[in-house]
């Protein structure tokens, strides 16, 4: 049987509406990918323990609220210390584009401006996904 | 095996990875399977399905922490189905379970509806005998409606919760025919909607209708579980099964059925694969589905043919 790709779609944060969310939630699923979906509003430490229990391929965060540049490190950083190495973790939202090299410096492999086609995505995850043996 | 040895231990890490061996058909699997499976069978099994939206994903969440107060350790496996288009899935149920998620007796894992009925069916039990190795020990199955994958999957379970909302009006005839041999429970969710005594009455009604006087009659409860009522009984009545099953001798039989099937669906698709794998090596199948094509032979004297050799 083939290895599907599992991602987690994550809200960390405190804003109230999960629309960009759903709506890349839906493209990931139509591109064939199983979706762990968790609605609003969670913690650094739940997403990571979700991942884990999930044993998810890729994470994306969806942030609209501005606190990027602590929550989406701190996620990684926790991936990691569950010993989740190969996780790829991408982000999106509102994020202007000047915070982008620090985010990939803390271990987001990517963050997608507002605006940037699903396709993007999608192709974005089928090129650097691991998978192990 | 490392990863086995790991799962035994309760790390949750290797818990996580073993499930996603099973589920991908990993070559590792049966190994991995075959070194856990002397150490399954300890825990309580249960089985939550019924009709989309019924509420099962709130019931398990309130559930398991009505078994965790009772310092029960909870596994959990949520079954969604996939989609027939692109083959992915949203699996969504741990939105209603997001409090669960940093309990350290609880592990939970969402589970797409991939491959064939037997595969699924197949996944499932092996995630729940993963969990009960790890030492779970309640594990609760989530799986919506009620169609003969779904049959399939609550056979795993020791007692099988029907989830029923009242409103749903025709809807109890429709189900009515797979639910009666699987429900060891009703359980009427929602009870804070119209319609709960019409609802009881009906399925009292297609209790009596069984002209074999069971043991055990299925009881009907009642929750709201959006607000936490009428969990406590529900898990009172859930133990009250298991103790049943285990002084009436039923467990065993349950199982020994459990096994079975285990069994004579493995068989099934390993010799489905061997003999397909044999058969399409056949130099002279293509020539065969050809002459077939042009109505030279037809698909019952091909067959026959191809498997002469292998069944002599
Ligand atoms: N009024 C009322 N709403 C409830 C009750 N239990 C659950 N709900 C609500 O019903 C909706 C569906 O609940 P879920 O627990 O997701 O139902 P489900 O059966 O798991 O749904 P699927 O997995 O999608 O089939 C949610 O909005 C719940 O808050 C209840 O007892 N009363
Ligand atoms: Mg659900």
């Amino acid at each position: 049987m083939e290895n599907r790709i599992r991602v987690l779609v994550a809200k960390p944060g405190l804003d109230g509406h999960d629309r960009g969310a759903k709506v890349i939630a839906r493209a990931l699923r139509d591109a064939g990918f199983e979706v762990i979906y968790t609605g609003l509003r969670q913690t650094p430490e739940q997403i990571s323990e979700i991942a884990l229990q999930e044993d998810v391929n890729v994470v994306a965060l969806s942030l609209l609220s501005g606190a990027h540049n602590t929550l989406f490190p701190k996620v990684v950083a926790l991936l990691r210390l569950k010993g989740l190495d190969d996780v790829l973790v991408i982000g999106g939202g509102v994020i202007p584009s000047e915070d982008i090299p620090f985010l990939k410096a803390q271990g987001m492999a990517e963050v997608f401006t507002s605006g940037t086609p699903t396709a993007q995505v999608i192709d974005f995850i089928k090129m650097h996904v691991k998978q192990p043996e | 095996m490392k990863l086995a040895e790991n799962v035994l231990a309760g790390t949750r890490i290797a818990i996580a990875r073993a499930i996603t061996k099973i589920e991908n058909e990993h070559e590792d699997a049966p190994e991995l399977m075959r070194l856990l499976y002397p150490h399954t069978g300890k825990a309580q099994v249960i089985g939550i399905t019924g009709p989309p939206g019924a509420g099962k994903s709130t019931l398990t969440d309130k559930l398991a922490k009505e078994f965790r107060r009772r310092g029960k350790t909870v596994g959990i496996i949520a079954v969604d189905p996939i989609s027939p288009f692109s083959g992915g899935a949203i699996l969504g149920d741990r939105i209603r379970m997001l409090d669960l998620t940093l309990d350290p007796g609880v592990f939970m894992r969402s589970m797409g509806t991939r491959g064939s009925l037997g595969g699924l069916s197949r996944a499932t039990g092996n995630a729940v005998k993963i969990l009960d190795a790890a030492g779970m020990d309640i594990i609760i199955v989530e799986t919506v409606g009620v169609g003969q994958s779904e049959v399939d999957i609550v056979k795993a379970a020791d007692t099988v919760v029907v989830v029923l909302v009242p409103g749903l009006g025709d809807d109890i005839q429709a189900i009515k025919a797979g639910i009666l041999e699987i429900a060891d429970v009703f359980n009427i969710n929602k009870a804070d909607h119209e319609g709960v005594e019409r609802l009881n009455i009906e399925i009292a009604m297609m209790l009596d209708l069984n002209v074999e006087k069971p043991a055990w009659r299925p009881p009907v409860l009642r929750t709201v579980a959006a607000e936490n009522a009428g969990i406590s009984a529900l898990a009172d009545t859930i133990d009250k099964h298991m103790t049943y099953l285990r002084e009436s001798g039923q467990l065993t039989a349950r199982r020994t059925a459990r096994a079975r099937f285990e069994i004579l669906e493995l068989l099934q698709e390993t010799v489905r694969q061997h003999i397909l794998g044999l058969v399409q090596e056949e130099e002279t199948f293509e020539h065969l589905v050809t002459q077939a094509a042009e109505r030279k032979t037809d698909p019952y004297t091909v067959v026959q043919t191809l498997l002469a050799p292998i069944l002599e």
